[in-house]
């Protein structure tokens, strides 16, 4: 049997549909995922302890049901729960695997290393099977089938809750959630200053996007830890990211290589990240920034953004 | 409180990754080495615990005989004792490294109530070691962590997820996983240095052994080049507009 973690997360949709690719596939679904069309088989984990995330619980979960290969999302959660599934089975983690293919019992797969700009080939034997699938590796969809949906109370007890979350911190109001942002503005050492990002949250606004910025600009203190794109900050998959005065390392690239179009508005045309760009504009962002924010509020205050 | 922090020797790759002719490893020849960028914020958060609430701070490897450059550089921020779990280079897998990484944990002669790890190491990204250490010492262990606090026996780490924060308290001894923006680290200071010189490197040989997922080859993915249009300078806000009317992003 191949187990398919499912949480709230949307790249576990993605991992889902990449699952398929290993044949028939179950779906164990922590929470209140909808995973319909996905799949033909679902289990819904129940348990009266299980109220909240409690990465031994889950782990405990996954190998109560022996399962002959288990694929999870390449988020922390998934990473976290399979590492604890691995270590108490004292088998591999294939961890941000991009791509796998079955050779009688073993798994030839290629795995990201470097946040995803160095590629390694392995082979993946023994039993069970444990990876994790990159985030934005494939794109979710749907299977075209009717889902039948099971509940599942696995056997739990108080050891498997000594790490649990107890308490949660909401995000502010309206924020856009930079990894799932439609857009995003991202400012790097170009930008200059953090007062500089005001003109950056402007557009951002405008476009109903969010902000983000190369790892320069947060160890320099610019912007929060949070914001940051790239390799040791978030994967970003926007349908269009506005790449401004940032050069372009491989840091930040395997951060934004998510998006689907780029645009980039930078003084030096040589900068590496001009050569990853659908659109560039060659110039001082400090110019041509205000004056696309210009341009948009000639369709009205709000810029005539199309929020979704 | 006893501190341990294990790194990781890492290559500071630069603009491009370049390999070995038998594409089993990069091409290191012409490159520096740094701590994997989680675990430099690993040692700085070790030593803020420290300073807080006392204690000793170690750091740990498992490497070649050059991780000692690592090792130092950990000691010059202020680290007080080092360890080299010492390997002839290769790389070694998660559960491999887990358990050498563990065998020298028990050999230490004082216990340890926190074990700091980066999230995942810059080069392999296992995201797995921290895990497989804190199981074996049947210790609990949070991963991801961008905050942390300790108040008498309990431990609070704060995990950042979708704009928002997940709060875990956890009891010591424990395992945790660091991100990097957790802090900012500190630098060496010269006195740092001259001490990190002089201070002796505990020296581990572990036992290799095999692991059922096996390396064939690295790859450098090709370059996604894309063909760009340059929609001009200073002047190009309308037609940047007209992009992004063209996506559907502005009406």
């Amino acid at each position: 049997m191949t187990l398919c973690l499912v949480d709230d997360d949307p790249v576990s949709l993605e991992t889902l549909t990449f699952a398929r690719r290993l044949g028939d596939v179950e779906a164990l679904v922590f929470g209140e995922a909808d995973v319909d069309g996905y799949v033909e088989r679902a289990r819904r984990v129940v348990h009266e302890l299980l109220d909240e995330y409690a990465p031994e619980a889950w782990a405990q979960t996954i190998v109560e049901l022996e399962p002959d290969v288990v694929v999870a999302p390449g988020t922390d959660r998934g990473h976290e729960v399979l590492a604890y599934v691995a270590a108490r089975l004292d088998v591999p983690l294939a961890a941000n695997v991009v791509d796998v293919s079955l050779d009688g019992d073993v798994f030839q797969l290629t795995r990201q290393r470097w946040g995803g700009s160095l590629l390694e080939e392995a082979r993946l034997t023994g039993t069970p099977k444990l990876l994790t699938v990159a985030p934005h590796a494939v794109a979710a969809e749907p299977a075209g089938v009717a889902t039948s949906v099971e509940e599942f109370t696995p056997t739990l007890s108080d050891e498997h809750f000594r790490v649990r979350v107890t308490r949660r911190e909401e995000p502010t109001a309206g924020t856009v959630r930079l990894d799932t942002a439609r857009v995003v503005v991202g400012g790097g050492r170009g930008v200059g200053s953090k007062e500089g990002f005001e003109l950056l949250e402007e557009l951002a606004n405008l476009l109903g996007g969010a902000v983000g910025g190369s790892r320069v600009v947060t160890n320099l203190g610019w912007r929060p830890h949070s914001d940051q794109v790239g390799q040791t900050g978030a994967r970003i998959a926007p349908d269009l990211y506005i790449a401004c005065g940032v050069s372009g390392a491989i840091q930040h690239i395997v951060g934004c290589k998510g998006a689907k179009r780029i645009l980039v508005i930078n003084k030096d045309q040589n900068a590496p990240i001009v050569a990853r760009a659908d659109w560039a504009v060659i110039g001082d962002l400090h110019e041509v920034v205000p004056a696309i924010v210009a341009e948009l509020r000639k369709n009205g205050p709000e810029g005539g953004a199309r929020h979704c | 409180m006893n501190v341990l922090v294990c790194v990781k020797r890492v290559p500071e790759t630069g603009a491009r990754i370049t390999l070995t002719p038998d594409a089993q490893a990069i091409d290191t020849s012409l490159l520096g080495f740094t701590i994997s960028p989680h675990e430099e914020c690993a040692v700085e958060e070790a030593l803020r615990i420290m300073e807080q609430h006392g204690g000793t701070t170690t750091v740990l490897t498992l490497g070649p005989a050059a991780a000692t450059e690592q090792l130092q550089n950990a000691l010059a921020m202020g680290i007080g004792s080092a360890v080299l779990v010492e390997t002839d280079g290769g790389d070694w897998s998660a559960e491999a490294t887990a358990a050498a990484l563990v065998e020298a944990i028990r050999a230490q002669s004082e216990p340890f109530g926190v074990l700091l790890f980066g999230n995942e190491a810059a080069d392999t990204g296992d995201y797995q070691v921290g895990v497989r250490v804190a199981h074996a010492l049947g210790m609990p262990c949070v991963t991801g962590i961008k905050g942390l606090a300790i108040d008498g026996e309990k431990l609070t780490a704060r995990r950042e997820v979708g704009g928002g924060w997940e709060i875990f308290e956890l009891p010591l001894p424990s395992v945790v996983t660091v991100k990097e923006g957790i802090n900012l680290p500190r630098y060496a200071s010269v006195q740092g240095r001259l001490r990190a010189k002089k201070t002796e490197i505990e020296r581990i040989h572990p036992q290799p052994r095999a692991s059922a997922l096996e390396t064939v080859k690295l790859v450098v993915p090709p370059e996604q080049e894309t063909h760009v249009e340059i929609l001009g300078g200073a002047d190009a806000a309308t037609r940047v507009v007209a992009v992004l009317r063209e996506l559907g992003l502005v009406a």
